[in-house]
């Protein structure tokens, strides 16, 4: 049993503890080198532009701190220092297009957007003259949206408590999970096709909000029982059986207990899932269409909505309407925003203090 | 080897809560000390300051100094990663890794942090395996996956995983709460054997054990909810048991309360 004693002193136990380390001020140390020496490169080699000398900078950084690391520090401190570097250049490499996109919508849309943008509508704005609104579309999207919710948020949900608490892992249950998955992938067109083929040519339904809500909450509900299916098996099998113990049936066990226990996760999969629907254009261009003016009815005629309203604008092609498809843009991804804030806020309520 | 620890005006904070008060011990090489003491006392928190596994809790900080013989193990130019492959440490829960054998578990420790000739590890996996009485069980089935053993041949098996890797203490935090008493029996002499070569400390709820497996007992309490737990007293187990000096440590070792 030799193999496991082992006896140190005091200097080789200080050795085992002891990591030397680089100071703090070395990144900052490393990073300046960093670019003064690839400046001083740009000038005598071919290297040469904002974008080479920076990528070259990095580069360079990341030799000099690696290296540095391995000769003080030992390495695994090195491969540490190497790896957190890369990682928070992926992270920032994520984020640019992001943060360029948010910035961009922000800029531009604020050209358009204002009080009066709000709340007036297209109806007798020539399309070359700045001024006009997006009330009707606002009106549109809540409304079409609200009816896709409706309809797809409560059946996403049955659907995978079938799934889960009844399904049992049977060939049925398995079926269905895997369709679920390809739907999600469905794109979006198709499920227009869908409505404008099935409602709209063979049931003889009209053009409206309610047509758009239907092909809208085909997307949503696959959200739905995806992220439904998974926050319902993360509850504990322990918490059904104290349930089962207590003489609760388990119709009530599934109302009080699980669906409770998983609600934070259902509402924000939920949420996700209006969200991505918020955005689509291509199913209410065949579902609904669009119109210059307020039509609050959604079982009639066609609704104008934020996206179709976009394109419009865009197709329109001249400055002003241009103008107002970007803040029409903006006040889009302010709506989503708006209604995942709630989403929080409801989760957040719900919760026992 | 078997080092000793000395720990002096420990405060252990959760965020701004204080959780433990000015501890000072001294826990002696090769031979075991417990903390005994009711729920939510602060004995596992001081224990898992002792390798610095409190630092893995976002928020925990400490004051206060811990000693590994001349050693500060909180001083600045110390890793916390080289500490804890100093200073192992047994879990309440048998947590063999699911996803890897006998042999990979007990080797995990050694095989992550470095490159090790296989004839090595063959010997390591047998000496650890001996070590923690679990050889003659196991040798025929070491590329079998470690959830195929009983609770108990489990957290023999993370023992022999935290001796593989040389340590100098062993902490255990109530490593037979979730066992029966046959494995608890086979745990109780394992410690017994392994305090001829490493310092332990183990945490307990159970006062037979402390009693049975201990040669120095620190009993901590707690005033109240809120409150933050403190050492009451420490002393040898016989001392302890026989004629504490604290009426708390009395009340709790003769069942009156907690």
């Amino acid at each position: 049993m030799a193999i496991l004693d082992r006896t140190i002193s005091d200097d080789e136990l200080h050795n085992l503890l002891s990591q030397r380390k680089l100071p703090r001020w070395t990144t900052l140390a490393t990073c300046a080198t960093a670019i003064a020496g690839s400046a001083l490169l740009s000038f005598i080699s071919p290297v040469s532009g904002v974008a080479g000398t920076a990528v070259f900078a990095f580069l360079l950084f990341i030799v000099l701190q690696t290296g540095l690391s391995f000769a003080v520090e030992g390495k695994r401190y090195a491969i540490d220092r190497l790896a957190t570097t890369l990682l928070l250049s992926a992270l920032t490499a994520a984020l640019v297009p992001l943060v360029s996109i948010l910035l961009t919508v922000l800029v531009r849309g604020l050209n358009a957007f204002n009080a009066n943008f709000l709340t007036s509508t297209m109806r007798n704005v020539s399309p070359r003259r700045p001024g006009g609104g997006i009330l009707h579309a606002l009106i549109g999207t809540l409304e079409q949206v609200a009816i896709a919710a409706a309809i797809g948020i409560p059946l996403g949900i049955l659907a995978a408590v079938y799934l889960v608490e009844y399904g049992n892992r049977s060939r049925l249950a398995r079926t269905i999970s895997f369709f679920v998955d390809v739907m999600t992938g469905i794109p979006s067109i198709v499920a227009g096709l869908f409505v404008y083929t099935g409602f709209i040519l063979t049931l003889g339904l009209q053009r409206s909000g309610l047509a758009a809500g239907i092909s809208l909450s085909i997307l949503m509900i696959p959200v739905v029982v995806r992220s439904t299916e998974e926050m319902l098996r993360l509850v504990p099998r322990d918490l059904r059986e104290a349930s089962y113990a207590l003489g609760v049936p388990k119709y009530r066990t599934i109302l009080r207990v699980v669906i409770p226990s998983a609600s934070t996760g259902i509402i924000t999969g939920a949420m996700l899932a209006v969200a991505r629907v918020t955005g689509e254009t291509a199913p209410l261009l065949l579902t609904t269409f669009l119109t210059q003016s307020i039509n609050t009815n959604p079982f009639n005629g066609p609704q104008a909505s934020l996206p179709t309203y976009v394109w419009d604008q865009i197709s329109s092609g001249t400055t002003a309407s241009i103008d107002r498809a970007w803040a029409g843009a903006l006040t889009l991804i302010l709506l989503v925003m708006i209604l995942n804030l709630s989403a929080r806020l409801i989760a957040r309520a719900s919760r026992v203090k | 080897m078997a080092k000793r620890i000395d720990v002096s005006h420990l405060n252990v904070y959760y965020s701004n809560f204080l959780a433990v008060e000015d501890v000072t011990l001294a826990v002696e090489p090769k031979a075991v000390t417990a903390f005994i003491g009711p729920s939510g006392c602060g004995k596992s928190t001081v224990l898992r300051t002792l390798n610095r596994m409190h630092e893995v809790t976002p928020g925990a900080r400490i004051e206060g100094k811990i000693m590994l013989d001349h050693e500060d193990i909180y001083g600045a130019d110390i890793d916390p990663v080289n500490v804890r492959s100093t200073i192992g440490m047994v879990f309440q829960k048998p947590n063999p890794f699911p996803t890897m054998s006998i042999y990979g578990n007990v080797v995990a420790g050694i095989k992550l942090k470095k490159r090790t000739k296989r004839s090595e590890l063959d010997d390591v996996v047998e000496a650890s395996l001996r070590g923690a009485n679990l050889w003659e069980e196991v040798k025929d089935r070491l590329d079998r996956p470690g959830s195929v053993l009983s609770g108990g041949q489990q957290q023999r098996l993370c023992i022999a995983r935290a001796i593989a890797i040389q340590p100098q203490v062993l902490l255990m935090d109530e490593p037979c709460s979730a066992l029966d008493p046959i494995s608890t029996l086979a745990i109780e002499e394992l410690i017994h054997e392994l305090k001829q070569r490493y310092t332990i400390v183990i945490v307990t709820h159970n006062m037979q054990q402390a009693a049975r497996v201990s040669d120095t007992t620190a009993f901590f309490n707690i005033a109240g909810t809120g409150k933050p737990g403190k050492l009451i007293e420490m002393n040898t187990t016989a001392n302890i048991f026989s004629s504490p000096t604290e009426k708390a440590t009395e009340d709790y070792i003769s069942g009156r309360f907690g």
